[in-house]
């Protein structure tokens, strides 16, 4: 039932979710059959949340937790001739056990040995009796027994009942584990407890009710229910993964998790707590490993729980809301939030969880606010909050009040009290109890007060250089790295991705640092984005011994705060004396090693420094110093990440680790990867005394135009900056819990270094050891040290191609000879590429270069290999957008690709209309391929219709999980009209797709752009990393027909230097865990796999499609082929061969051809038949995912790359004989239910140019993307243009769906009465949607939530009128609609780059962040919209504009005329009065191009829309 | 890096030279320092490329873009310092070289080439006369002594590094100075002798020693000099020119370039002109398009020549590249040199076919039109064009048709050395020879070729000898990868 094991590249430790849920209870906590039912029935409501694997009958499962029903288990414990106690005096537990009857019995012994050991007495067990006839047949397969267990209290008080309770199940899961006495590991406990009870298991949630007959039984009553459907992109499903767990169901997930359980882990010896009697040491491990972050996440509140904290309190230890940069936030409450860093981490990550001991039960968000939460109250005292609005029919009139969940926020009702207690009332409660401001105020020193002492000496002139080279500096980390960071404050920019090496194949002693690899967020949970949503970020940094997290008294908090996480020479001298306090005990240790002691000398001076580490634990240092400082001629310094991570490995697993703080003081960490790796594997600060010592002296020099001071102040923060990104990019926002959650990937390090010294981190190939890692560091060692003949900095060669530098596999030779042959179209010369670029890639640069093809005994004879006009239609080129290429470097591509019958692909920026329609000689200038990616630019109805495919980007193999910026110079009036946005204004590219927080949304997005296009082929691209063949698996659930597994080589956008090198991984790990994980599930056959990362050659194709992969990106290749020559300058628009910019005259220059890349890929295609018939095979179908054809190099002599493993990569997948190995048909998202089907009938007439219609139906929120149906039958009819206002009005009454009205086409009205969930007018396309509350409403509209988060998301034109508030993100990326809405939440108007938005009430936080475009008008009658306003890009103004004051009347006008908004109503009847209270919001930005607009007193010229083109011969 | 957005706002400035006028009267170089403030300027030019082509195209390696950045930033002595780690003499390459480098140049695919080889020169002059280019004698002495035959560039750059590494080198040339084609093959408008005399002082300062005057085949002897050496280093040079065989060949006013420009070098260094190898007065015909006819073309007008005219066999090249010959090749195609520039005839696809004297002397030519033609089997050969002879009046006939390999025969008989096909001394890539301890170098194991290729060789060979003959791997630079654009 768990897992399965690690094989071939998979690896368990990867599986995500997300998924549905919900609760329902009595305000009393009146117990009733209906709440059990209405429980079942929003279960069955959010089924679309939810997720079937191969088999469409197993569910990632479903589950409900209820008040134990006394009743119930009464009646059911005497009919089995139990002694029944008196109601509470007894527990249930609810027991999966295993299918073999011996090892059942077994597990059920040691249950009843350890309850009576602990003093407890078993009643007795009881039969649950199911009804598996529904299940799926993999449900069935993997199916548990399932009993109950009646255990009676016996010399406890109530109230530590349920601790005894879980000291035994603890005790009994530790036992069975340490035993074996599970070998199939289906022993888990869902429930065990005198309060609650969980039904959950591996099935649907319609299959809940009927699988557990208890559930029909009409005594099984309660006064709440918590459920949860579940949506995992799991692959493998389990039953004990099913959720509610114990007292949570958790939304989300939680990406520090691997940080959040070592750190309890590492608190094993100071955790103690008399309510357990001591120390907790025999229920370890408390958190248990193999499980999901959500089920981890219950067991840690379990504990908090069980140690005495209340729920809520317990709540917002792991989920603190975002205190650090709250201005507005109530003094105790940030004081308890401060007090409690001290003790815990946060635990993070998107999440909404529902949770319940059995008399409270609440619900809260994380600090983004990243998932959905609705909740109404109604008349009857019932309390409804769920995922989704609408999942519980309520008539109107019977609705009390509604809302949402605010990030950070909690919700609470104590049905004992009868009171429901908002977020303000909760927290009152906890953040009075202690005074934790006075608290804070003894205990927590500041760096202030820590003893004056000089600085260290700094290392100068020709020591500074020596002490470079023997750090392994070189040229480029000084002029590229270093020195813009300390001149700009920000890291610098770089271009065409990563062609070198990776660390494990170089030759030129690369750091450790280099041998990983920084993960991110991809689908399962969303990027940060650091600038723009900062207010949630931090970088907070306090160091010393940690307390005892279940105790809380003052000395708890006793800490040192830093001034930041890194720190100056001089800050780390003042904190190495604080010993003067005689509080922290600093100890300086030196990591050093000696050279001198020759073979195995690093590993033996790795282990002493481990040892003296314990001992100055021993001897009570709260603070170690690890410092490679005193490097010399006989001694070298130790890897600081290695040093760091062995050290703090070792405290952990002596459970010590918290008694003590990390500082690394190293010459080795200069760019941001270097302190990311540092910060990831535990330290709480980094001195880079060398690289600052270097800033001062470049600024000495006047090589930086800055006085030192500031120098060193800019590199500090361009480094903090940095951080902050790639923390964000795996949507963590605060270094405390970052730190040691080890987000790393390592390739080439052998397994048992990665075990000691890094416990936990993937590296699936296994590879160098210590004696490579000490030859490596010997190496950089006498750069500095040995004979030395010249003083200059080796050169490096990694960002830019040197003779003496690094490899790269594009270099003068290869572009030079595929050049010569496009031109030419000359297949010799194309031969001698192909061999050139083959050679390179087996120098050492790649994986695939390890490989060799194992050809067959029996080729087959060319002819009878399928034709190259077969192959070529598997070619795509890369995602690269009109703007960050010229156009006619763009539409050269698509059509080449068009002739060819591949696929070019628009990439981030809209297309122009013009290209829908074919040239003259047939050719056609349209992408096949349309990429929908997170800033919308021109995703509208009549764009998605001209695709063949629609791919979701999710992330890029240059910077995944981040976002992108296309600087206002490069905005001109042709790319502002396609991407409906400002020439001359910065365009913004959020980090996430604000409607893809998760997996189900995910599965949302897909069925809106198949709602909208049914016949295109929806394909969704991610990035390799480890853990790419689950979230490949679940996007495969989620409906997609085409995955992309894009490698971090290659790339052609603009990306930070950093990410390029150092995040993502190669293709062919990538390649391989995806087609071994789909075809281990049995979804390979549904699904095409694609993959690109500086593919270039026949061999190159090859190798993907045995490793799994039918269909090829070329990317660089084809850039290539139209005369790119790797300038890297794409981010600066001086590309001087007219690619990568939009200069008119540099575009000129341009010279690329279709015929160029046409014969590229027709090259590349002709050895890729070759191969085949070498192999034997007479088409590509037929060796996918062949691994049995590739073999590692037996040539292979490399010191470095001969310790490396690729059988992983090799690893056949799992699979009965017949399970598919490749794509038999590519599968269409289902939406067959839409709603439009039924619109698209009744509006016939009109579509074919009949008169208007009027529609009337009731709507539900299982109808998703109203509207995007009918709109894309539009735009395929009529273009962008769409029908004439107000032609088709459909009037809808219920709860809608999510994407209500996405990419409404111009003509359509929607109006609602009721309410809509996320992602109402997404992509709005021109059309009107109205929601409003329906007629016999009670409550306030203006006070109630009517819409739900992210609506508008990259409208590009239409209108909005909401009658109620909105939540977050309201106007997200708009560029075209105009909207009214009475109040919106968090962010709003964020990334706006168009349109007009109108708010008739308060606003959160944040508003108009990275808004570039459009207006914003708010009516602030509090007075308080300033403080929640973000000005980074915007300024505030009142109404005072006369076309201004027309537009917002007129706009309200209309509000109040769709809406009968009784807000309307008063504010016109009071407009003069309240004109004054209107806020403007206007872009700097904007207001700059519109005032220079007008002062040319002109209208804009426009680009001529013909580029030039290469006649076209047939 | 560099000045961003430089190639937009700058056009290229070619080197300023004297006015021909003036420099056709004397023998001082044609070119003409630079203001700091333009070659700052052409610097700025560099776009700083991802993949610097220029580089690879450069068979030194030299830093191309990180010079150019510095002298954009104009920190010169900076400049040097990348400069010279991987050139050993820039004063002689940024006067000869005929740039590959700037035909490999980025901007040259479609605008023209940043003026590499001006800057570098500019980075030497001015290095020279700041006083930074200063003897580094080594530290310590190996104990290791290297023979070294031949002075010209190759030879130089071997000795250079070799002495450097510690070892104790020597240097035989067969003429009464060193310096090889430098000294007495390149004009002095090209290259003033001081600047050779210059840098032979410094490596005299530096400690290696020079022989001159010694023609090591007769004695002592190329085997003993391998026997008394460590190491034997062979930079002979090319010298063997291609004949004229046609009637008439013998007939005196027919000379050798190679001796018509030595003997013009050594008037220019105060010895007599012979008369016989003076153009004064005469009407002068070279044959050979290349750069030493060219070379011959400038001398020629500097001696007073009454009429010159430089005339070349095969057909004229195309104005722009041939397909086939892409970007970032060197580009075959039609180019003035300085000297062709000053004046004189130029003539394309004439075939001599007699030589006829008159009182024993030289008087005329007879000449024919070719063309290329290709055979059945596609190779192309040249064909004369019936009827299309002519005559010339000529007094001096300059032979300067290329070479065709290095004096070997002295080496065959001596060291028993294995030749290649076209008679060059045949070495591995790391120019060991047949024989184990001797090395070669330059135009003797790969042919006439540029001054660029001869550093380089003797540089990347001086690496290979002093890991033979030191201890562990050499500490020499090396021009690393060689990545060439036509494919290896």
């Amino acid at each position: 039932m768990p897992l399965p094991s690690r094989h071939g590249l998979y690896e368990p430790a990867m599986e995500h979710d997300a998924c549905g849920l919900g609760f329902v209870a009595h305000l009393r906590g009146e117990k009733s059959r209906s709440i059990v039912e209405q429980g079942l029935d929003i279960l069955v409501r959010l089924s679309h949340r939810a997720a079937t694997g191969a088999d469409p009958q197993t569910g990632d499962g479903a589950g409900i937790l209820l008040q134990l029903p006394d009743a119930f288990f009464r009646k059911e414990g005497l009919r089995l001739g139990f002694e029944m106690p008196q109601p509470r005096s007894y527990a249930v537990g609810q027991v999966f056990l295993p299918a073999d009857p011996l090892a059942r019995a077994a597990c059920e012994r040691v249950f009843t040995e350890v309850a009576e050991r602990e003093g407890q007495r078993i009643l007795g067990w009881r039969d649950v009796p199911v009804d598996a006839s529904r299940l799926g047949w993999l449900a069935r397969r993997s199916m548990p027994v399932l009993r109950q267990v009646y255990i009676a209290r016996r010399r406890v008080v109530p109230s530590a009942f349920e601790r005894k309770l879980f000291v035994i199940r603890k005790l009994v899961e530790n036992h069975i584990r340490a035993e074996g006495l599970d070998p199939e590991r289906r022993f888990h406990v869902p429930s065990l407890s005198s309060e609650t009870i969980v039904y959950k298991g591996l099935m649907l949630p319609a299959q809940l009710a009927s699988f557990y007959q208890d559930l029909q039984d009409e005594t099984v009553q309660s006064g709440l229910a918590l459920v949860h459907s579940r949506f995992s992109t799991n692959t493998f499903p389990t039953w004990e993964l099913a959720q509610p767990f114990r007292f949570i169901g958790h939304n989300g997930e939680i990406n520090t998790v691997r940080g959040n359980r070592n750190h309890l882990n590492a608190r094993r010896s100071q955790l103690s707590s008399a309510k357990f009697g001591g120390s907790l040491d025999r229920l370890f491990p408390i958190v248990q490993p193999e499980q999901s972050d959500s089920a981890q996440f219950d067991n840690m509140l379990e504990l908090l729980v069980l140690g005495g904290r209340s729920l809520p309190h317990a709540m917002m230890l792991m989920i603190p809301e975002a205190w650090e940069k709250h201005a507005a936030m109530d003094e105790s409450r940030r004081a308890f939030y401060e007090y409690s860093s001290a003790l815990l981490e946060p635990w993070d990550g998107p999440a909404a969880i529902g949770f319940t001991d059995g008399s409270l039960i609440g619900a809260t968000l994380d600090r983004n606010g990243l998932r959905p939460a609705r909740w109404v109250i109604t008349e009857d005292d019932r309390v409804i909050l769920a995922s989704e609005t609408g999942v519980i029919d309520v008539p109107a009139e019977k609705i009390r009040k509604k809302g949402r969940l605010q990030p950070g926020r909690m919700f609470l009702v104590d049905t004992v009290e009868g009171v429901i207690l908002e977020d303000e009332e909760v927290k009152r409660d906890i953040t009075a109890r202690w005074p934790y401001r006075q608290w804070l105020n003894r205990n927590v020193f500041t760096f202030d007060e820590l003893p004056r002492v000089p600085a260290p000496a700094r290392l100068e002139e020709h020591e500074l250089r020596v002490t470079q080279r023997a750090f392994g500096w070189t040229d480029e980390d000084l002029k590229q790295i270093v020195l813009p960071m300390a001149e700009t404050g920000h890291e610098p920019t770089g271009s065409m991705g990563k062609d070198s090496p990776l660390a494990v194949l170089s030759d030129q002693a690369p750091s450790l640092f280099r041998y990983f690899h920084q993960l991110f967020a991809q689908v399962t949970n969303p990027a940060i984005d650091p600038h723009r949503e900062a207010l949630v970020m931090s970088l907070a940094t306090a160091t010393g011994p940690d307390g005892n997290t279940l105790e809380e008294t003052p000395d708890q908090c006793h800490r040192l705060t830093l001034p930041g996480p890194v720190l100056t020479s001089g800050q780390l001298a003042r904190l190495a004396e604080s010993h003067h306090e005689g509080m922290f005990l600093p100890r300086r240790l030196p990591a050093l090693f000696d050279l001198d002691a020759g073979e195995g000398a690093l590993e033996s001076a790795v282990e002493r420094l481990c040892q003296q580490a314990v001992e100055a634990v021993d001897d009570g240092c709260g603070l170690l110093i690890l410092s490679d400082r005193g490097v010399d001629a006989r001694r070298a310094p130790i890897p600081a990440l290695l040093a760091l991570s062995a050290v703090h490995q070792r405290l952990t697993r002596d459970g010590i680790r918290m008694q003590t703080g990390l500082l690394v003081e190293t010459g080795e960490a200069r760019e941001v990867h270097d302190f990311a790796a540092l910060f990831g594997f535990g330290a709480a600060a980094v001195n880079p005394y060398l690289a600052l010592d270097t800033v001062r002296a470049l600024a000495d020099s006047g090589e930086i135009p800055l006085d030192e001071t500031e120098a060193q102040a800019r590199y500090v923060k361009a480094i903090e900056e940095g951080l902050l990104k790639v923390m964000s990019k795996m949507g963590i926002s605060t270094l405390q819990s970052y730190r040691g959650a080890q987000i790393f990937e390592a390739v080439g390090l052998d397994r048992a270094v990665i075990d000691r010294h890094f416990t936990g981190t993937p590296s699936r190939l296994g590879g160098v050891g210590f004696a490579e890692l000490q030859r490596e560091a010997q190496e950089r060692h006498t750069r500095g040290y040995g004979p030395a003949p010249s003083p200059a900095l080796p050169i490096g060669g990694l960002y830019q191609w040197r003779r003496q530098g690094e490899q790269h596999r594009w270099n003068p030779q290869t572009v030079s000879l595929l050049q010569a042959a496009v031109q030419g179209a000359d297949r010799d010369a194309f031969r001698k590429f192909s061999a050139a670029a083959d050679d390179e890639t087996r120098g050492g640069a790649t994986l695939r270069g390890l490989l060799e093809l194992v050809p067959a005994r029996q080729p087959v004879p060319l002819e009878e290999v399928e034709a190259l006009e077969s192959i070529v239609k598997r070619f795509v080129t890369g995602a690269m957008s009109f703007g960050s290429i010229s156009a006619e470097a763009h539409e050269t591509l698509a059509v080449a690709m068009n002739r060819l019958g591949g696929r070019s692909n628009s990439g981030e920026g809209g297309e122009e209309s013009r290209r829908y329609v074919p040239d003259a000689n047939g050719d056609l200038r349209r992408s096949a391929i349309k990429q929908v990616a997170s800033a919308r630019f021109g995703v509208s109805a009549e764009y998605l219709v001209n695709a063949d495919e629609l791919q979701i980007k999710i992330a890029q193999g240059a910077k995944p999980g981040e976002g992108g910026q296309l600087p206002g110079h490069k905005v001109d009036e042709r790319i502002a009209r396609v991407r409906c946005s400002t020439p001359g204004v910065t365009l913004i590219s959020p980090p996430p797709h604000h409607d893809i927080y998760s997996i189900e949304d995910l599965s949302q997005l897909i069925y809106d752009l198949q709602s909208v296009n049914t016949e295109a082929r929806i394909s969704v691209k991610l990035v390799s990393e480890v853990g790419v063949g689950t979230v490949a698996a679940g996007v495969t659930k989620a409906g997609a027909g085409c995955v992309v597994v894009a490698g971090y080589e290659g790339g052609t956008g603009a990306s930070p230097v950093s990410s390029i090198q150092h995040a993502g991984l190669p293709w062919e790990l990538g390649v391989a865990e995806t087609h071994q994980t789909l075809v281990e599930n049995g979804m390979r056959g549904r699904v095409r796999l694609q993959t690109d990362g500086g593919m270039r050659t026949g061999r190159d194709v090859v190798i993907a499609a045995l490793l799994g992969a039918e269909e090829y990106g070329m990317a660089t290749a084809s850039l290539v082929a139209m005369g790119c020559v790797m300038l890297r300058k794409c981010h600066l628009n001086t590309c001087s061969v007219g690619i990568a910019t939009q200069d008119p005259q540099l575009r000129e220059r341009f010279s690329g051809t279709p015929e160029g890349v046409v014969h590229f890929f027709l090259f590349v295609a002709g050895e890729v038949r070759e191969l085949l018939a070498k192999l034997g095979a007479r088409s590509l179908d037929e060796i996918i995912g062949r691994r049995d054809l590739l073999t590692h190099r037996k040539d292979l002599s490399h010191w470095k790359a001969r310790r490396l493993d690729l059988s992983p990569m090799l690893a056949m997948p799992r699979a009965p004989a017949e399970a598919p190995r490749h794509c038999l048909e590519v599968q269409r998202k289902d939406v067959s239910d839409h709603l439009d089907r039924v619109l698209l009938q009744r509006a016939r007439s009109t579509l074919e140019g009949g008169p208007p219609s009027l529609i009337v139906l009731p709507v539900k929120n299982a109808h998703r993307a109203v509207g995007a149906m009918l709109s894309g039958e539009i735009a395929r009819v009529r273009g962008a243009a769409g029908l004439p206002d107000d032609s088709i009005r459909v009037r809808l009454q219920g709860s809608a769906g999510q994407s209500f009205g996405a990419f409404l086409a111009a003509g359509v009205t929607l109006e609602l009465e009721g309410d809509a969930n996320d992602y109402v007018g997404k992509g709005l396309s021109g059309g009107r949607v109205i929601v409003r509350p329906p007629a016999g409403a009670r409550f306030p509209p203006e006070e109630n939530v009517i819409i739900g988060n992210t609506v508008l998301y990259g409208a590009t034109g239409g209108e909005l009128y909401a009658s109620g508030l909105a939540g977050e993100r309201f106007a997200v990326r708009n560029s075209g609609a105009s909207a009214v809405v009475e109040g919106v939440g968090d962010h709003g108007c964020e990334y706006m780059t168009g349109g007009v938005v109108v708010v008739l009430g308060a606003t959160g936080r944040n508003f108009g962040a990275g808004m570039s475009g459009g207006m914003a008008f708010v009516l602030d009658r509090e007075r308080r919209f300033r403080d929640r306003c973000n000005t980074d890009m915007v300024e505030l103004e009142s109404l005072v504009d006369e076309s201004d004051i027309w537009l917002v009347y007129g706009l309200v006008e209309n509000h109040l005329r769709h809406t009968g908004s009784p807000l309307a109503r008063r504010v016109l009847d009071h407009w003069t009065h309240l004109v004054p209270q209107f806020v403007k919001v206007m872009p700097t930005d904007y207001r700059r191009v519109l005032q220079a607009r007008r002062s040319a007193q002109r209208p804009p010229t426009t680009v001529p829309a013909r580029p030039r083109l290469r006649a076209v011969e047939g | 890096m560099g000045k961003t957005t430089g190639f937009l706002e700058w056009q290229r400035e070619a080197p300023p030279k004297r006015p021909k006028s003036e420099r056709v009267h004397d023998a001082r170089e044609f070119l003409l320092p630079q203001p700091m403030e333009q070659s700052r300027r052409q610097a700025g030019r560099c776009m700083d490329c991802g993949i610097p082509f220029c580089h690879q195209g450069c068979p030194l390696g030299n830093l191309i873009p990180d010079f150019n950045d510095l002298v954009w930033r104009g920190r010169w002595e900076e400049a040097w310092a990348v400069l010279s780690s991987t050139n050993d003499f820039p004063e002689f390459t940024g006067r000869l070289c005929p740039a590959p480098c700037e035909a490999a140049c980025v901007l040259a695919i479609d605008q023209a080439a940043v003026t590499i080889e001006q800057i570098e020169k500019e980075i030497a002059d001015r290095a020279f006369e700041k006083g930074w280019v200063r003897p580094r004698p080594p530290a310590v002495r190996s104990g290791k002594t290297v023979a070294i035959v031949g002075s010209g560039p190759a030879g130089l750059a071997a000795a250079a590094g070799l002495n450097r590494a510690g070892h104790t080198v020597t240097v035989f040339e067969r003429a009464p100075a060193p310096g090889g084609l430098l000294r007495f093959g390149i004009p002095d408008f090209k290259l003033e002798k001081s600047l050779v005399e210059r840098r032979v002082r410094l490596l005299e300062a530096e400690g290696v020693t020079f022989r001159c005057g010694v023609d090591v085949g007769m004695a002592p002897g190329f085997d003993q000099l391998a026997a008394e050496h460590d190491a034997l280093v062979l930079a002979l040079g090319a010298r063997r020119p291609r004949d004229l065989l046609v009637p008439g060949r013998e007939l005196p006013g027919v000379v050798w370039a190679m001796d018509y420009l030595e003997a013009q070098n050594r008037h220019v260094a105060g010895s007599p002109l012979p008369p016989e190898l003076s153009a004064h007065g005469k009407r002068v015909v070279i044959l050979g398009g290349g750069d030493t006819g060219s070379d011959c073309l400038g001398t020629a007008h500097r001696q007073g020549a009454a009429h010159v005219e430089q005339i070349e066999l095969l057909p004229a090249p195309p104005q722009l590249r041939a397909p086939g010959n892409w970007w970032p090749e060197w580009p075959l195609v039609f180019r003035t040199s300085s000297s062709q520039e000053e004046g004189g005839g130029r003539e394309f696809g004439l075939s001599t076919t007699r030589l006829v004297g008159r009182n024993g002397w030289l008087a005329e030519m007879e000449l024919a039109r070719v063309r290329m033609e290709k055979d059945e089997n596609g190779r192309g050969g040249l064909v004369k064009a019936p009827g299309s002879e002519s005559t010339r009046q000529v007094d001096l006939l300059i032979l300067a048709m290329g070479f065709v390999g290095p004096e070997t025969a002295a080496l065959e008989s001596q060291l028993g050395l294995a030749l290649d096909a076209r008679g060059n001394v045949r070495v591995d890539g790391r120019f060991r020879t047949s024989r184990p301890g001797i090395w070669a170098v330059g135009d003797a194991r790969r042919g006439a070729s540029l001054i660029v290729w001869a550093i380089s060789d003797g540089r990347e060979a001086a690496r290979d000898i002093d890991g033979v003959l030191g201890v562990a791997s050499s500490r020499l630079p090396t021009r690393g990868a060689d990545l060439p654009f036509t494919g290896t």
